[in-house]
């Protein structure tokens, strides 16, 4: 669970969505090849503002505004990655990226398989997702287990500006593509320091939030904080829970899982993503597999529901909440 | 520059057209620079000036449904501006306001025949108003209320398309199944989608089925200019949206998007050839509808970072409403006693709407697992009975994101 270090301590105080700009600025100013492509991310500096100012700093051949086309995006992006250069295409919301769903299965993941390495396709494809904001239809899911199922593809999502912008410096520097989900519920929750250099936090290593000695909690994203918050609440009632925050999805950190895991030999997993195929599967079947002999408990799912996420007004009741998260630790340390 | 135009000036393209005196499509040549900059209404259909003087056919409407095309473009207006203010307020989400476009979509609207059907994108409340979708489910709608996208039975109204384009290859099969469950006498789908939509890949699977199957359809795309921040010219290189029907084997049209009759008679037109085609001609049409949306794309977008005051300003000396307003006037159809009544009456309505769409209860959390399957899965009953213990434990206080 290592993080490289930047040269300088020069920082400054960003929110995530900040920290996506200037990890996009800062690899882009140390390489050519980075160009940012996609829906509005050019004049417009993107519908959350992720790319602001970039289109004034690198001009038109580098930020560029496409036409309403996400097959076209991701598809060309592909070519450009084959072709050495490091396009960061974005889809505006998650929920738009279906259109592209061909290329993003069928090739992004597959050049290098399919080529015996002849090319590759060294790509980072960004998009907000997650629920919470009060917005309309198919701006809300979650819907990382499509992406995490398909070998060949890295997923991650951070859950603080520091990891975004050291994640998705490493996303746009991996050799192989990646899909970063950036959890717009807290794009502008809170700010944190933010190295001015350039720096990687590798992808696949997950960040322990909160030690703990009773119970697991294995989370990500938007739903570290009320994870934590539950984990606090727990603490007056004497329950000590470890809240490890995943960071990528795929590949999982299956060493930091698993160690924590031995240590309490309980666990609770936390994903806004609906329960049925969702990451919580994977994890607790690693734990069945790696250390059966230390559990004590069944392990607990906390996830949306298996509906469609409904539209705002229900939105509060789909999504995972402190009280939900506590009422989950709570029946795997109780069991 | 595409470099197949060659250096120097690009050639004129020829697109067909609506011949307005014969009914007949006709070969018009489009202009050469960019739709923004060239003047909206040289070579495309058109009834009205910029001032609501006759510059064509009128089409056959009497007194009465020319004041309800003006009230109900007067009511759309109104709705649109309070529906703005809502979401200021705080008292509904985002909401994609259509200003500027109520003479596309009213126009459009008002040419379908009962048995017709509309399928939108999700920024034809006006048009979907004129077929009997009522403003108060909109505004339920936009509240975040799923019963606000039921439309009645016999609306013929499709429900809200959110991910752009996708709703264009859904009209081509209603409109496929409709021609092959009926005996030769059925109705028309008129499928709306945006400039934007064009360039997504829906679209053109959607048309291309259309003209292999000679499906009864109307692709209405009312093109505002910009897919938020992006403009018309950067959707394609091609000189109209209308002449890429071509390439799928049927007719496309550009009409003024802002002139309500001429829209009126394009629409109708390309219904009726839609219902009943003469011998060798193809049902579909495509109808490009130029015009502008003055506001936002949606509530949560500011124009003013991508367009200038200045563009606005040219585009909204051709708003639909004082167009039609003038005509009627010079017409003797409607005074000012009139419309000051038209005026009072449309905002009683939204007044009333609102009231009735904030005074209804939000949805029962409960009916969240409703309508996922036609019978429920034991596992999702299982869940459903889990999420009502939680809530009766914890109250519905606790579910509340800060």
């Amino acid at each position: 669970m290592s993080t490289q270090t930047p040269d300088t301590e020069a920082t400054q105080s960003l929110t995530l969505v900040q920290a996506v700009r200037d990890g996009l600025a800062t690899e882009m100013q140390r390489d050519e090849d980075v160009v940012v492509m996609g829906e509005d991310v050019g004049k417009n500096g993107g519908v959350f503002r992720a790319t602001e100012g970039l289109y004034d700093e690198f001009g038109e051949e580098r930020v560029i505004d496409t036409p309403l086309a996400e097959s076209g995006i991701v598809g060309t992006a592909v070519g450009m990655a084959a072709m050495g250069m490091k396009p960061v295409a974005e889809c505006q919301f998650s929920g738009f990226m279906y259109p592209g769903f061909d290329q993003i299965v069928s090739h992004m993941p597959r050049l290098r398989t399919r080529s015996r390495g002849r090319y590759t396709c060294p790509m980072v494809l960004r998009a907000p997702f997650g629920g919470g904001i009060r917005a309309p239809e198919h701006h809300s899911e979650s819907k990382e287990a499509f992406y995490a199922h398909e070998a060949g593809l890295k997923v991650a999502i951070p859950s603080t500006p520091y990891d975004t912008k050291g994640m998705l410096t490493a996303a746009i520097r991996d050799p192989d593509p990646v899909v970063f989900l950036e959890p717009k519920l807290i794009y502008r929750a809170f700010r944190g320091d933010v190295p001015e250099e350039p720096y990687e936090v590798p992808l696949g290593e997950a960040a322990v939030r909160r030690e703990g000695t009773d119970v697991s909690v294995f989370t990500y994203g938007a739903m570290t904080r009320p994870t934590l918050d539950a984990a606090e609440e727990l603490a007056d009632d004497g329950i000590d829970a470890e809240v490890v925050d995943l960071r990528s999805v795929s590949p999982l950190d299956r060493e930091s899982i698993v160690e924590s895991f031995q240590k309490t030999g309980r666990a609770c997993v936390v994903h806004e993503a609906p329960k049925t195929g969702g990451l919580a599967g994977e994890i607790t079947a690693t734990l069945q597999e790696e250390a059966l002999l230390y559990q004590e408990a069944p392990i607990q799912r906390v996830t949306g529901y298996d509906v469609p996420y409904p539209l705002y007004a229900l939105e509060d009741y789909y999504m995972p909440n402190e009280a939900r998260v506590a009422e989950g630790i709570r029946d795997a340390v109780e069991f | 520059m595409n470099p197949t135009h060659g250096a120097g000036r690009r050639p004129a393209i020829l697109t067909k057209t609506l011949c307005r005196e014969s009914g007949r499509f006709r070969y018009a040549k489009v202009g050469t620079v960019s739709t923004l900059e060239r003047d909206p209404t040289e070579d495309m259909v058109r009834v009205l000036d910029e001032d609501g003087g006759v510059v064509g056919d009128v089409p056959d409407l009497d007194n009465d449904e020319l004041v309800e095309m003006y009230r109900q473009m007067k009511l759309a207006r109104h709705f649109d501006e309070r529906a703005v203010s809502l979401n200021r307020q705080g008292r509904m989400g985002t909401y994609p306001p259509l200003s500027g476009q109520e003479g596309a979509q009213i126009g459009s609207a008002m040419a379908m025949a009962d048995d017709d059907w509309m399928i939108p994108s999700y920024r034809e409340h006006a048009a979907a108003l004129v077929r009997g979708q009522g403003l108060t489910e909109t505004l339920r709608y936009w509240m975040g209320d799923e019963r606000g996208d039921s439309p009645d039975e016999g609306t013929n109204v499709f429900t809200v398309a959110v991910p752009i384009a996708s709703q264009i290859p859904h009209a081509t099969g209603m409109a496929w199944a409709e021609k092959l469950q009926s005996d030769g006498d059925h109705g028309a789908f008129l499928c709306y989608f945006g400039d934007g939509a064009t360039s997504e890949g829906d679209f053109h699977e959607g048309l291309n089925f259309a003209g292999v199957f000679d499906t009864p359809n109307v692709f209405f795309c009312n093109n505002n200019q910009w897919a938020i921040s992006v403009p018309r010219e950067r959707q394609t290189a091609s000189d109209t949206l209308a002449q890429k029907a071509q390439a799928y084997g049927f007719e496309g049209v550009q009409v003024d998007g802002m002139d309500p009759l001429a829209v009126y008679s394009v629409t109708r037109e390309a219904l009726q050839k839609a219902r009943d085609p003469e011998e060798e001609q193809p049902r579909p049409t495509m109808i490009e509808a130029v015009q502008y949306r003055f506001g936002a794309h949606t509530t949560a977008d500011d124009p003013s970072v991508y367009r200038t005051d200045e563009e606005e300003e040219r585009w909204r000396a051709k708003d639909p409403i004082p167009r039609l307003e003038s005509y009627l006037q010079s017409q003797g159809v409607l005074d000012d006693d009139r419309i000051e009544a038209i005026q009072a009456s449309v905002e009683d309505e939204v007044a009333d709407a609102i009231d009735e769409a904030e005074a209804t209860a939000d949805p029962d959390p409960q009916s969240m697992f409703d309508h996922v399957y036609a019978e429920q899965t034991p596992e999702l009953r299982e869940q459903a009975e889990r999420f009502a213990q939680l809530r009766e434990k914890h109250g519905d206080d606790a579910f509340q994101i800060e």
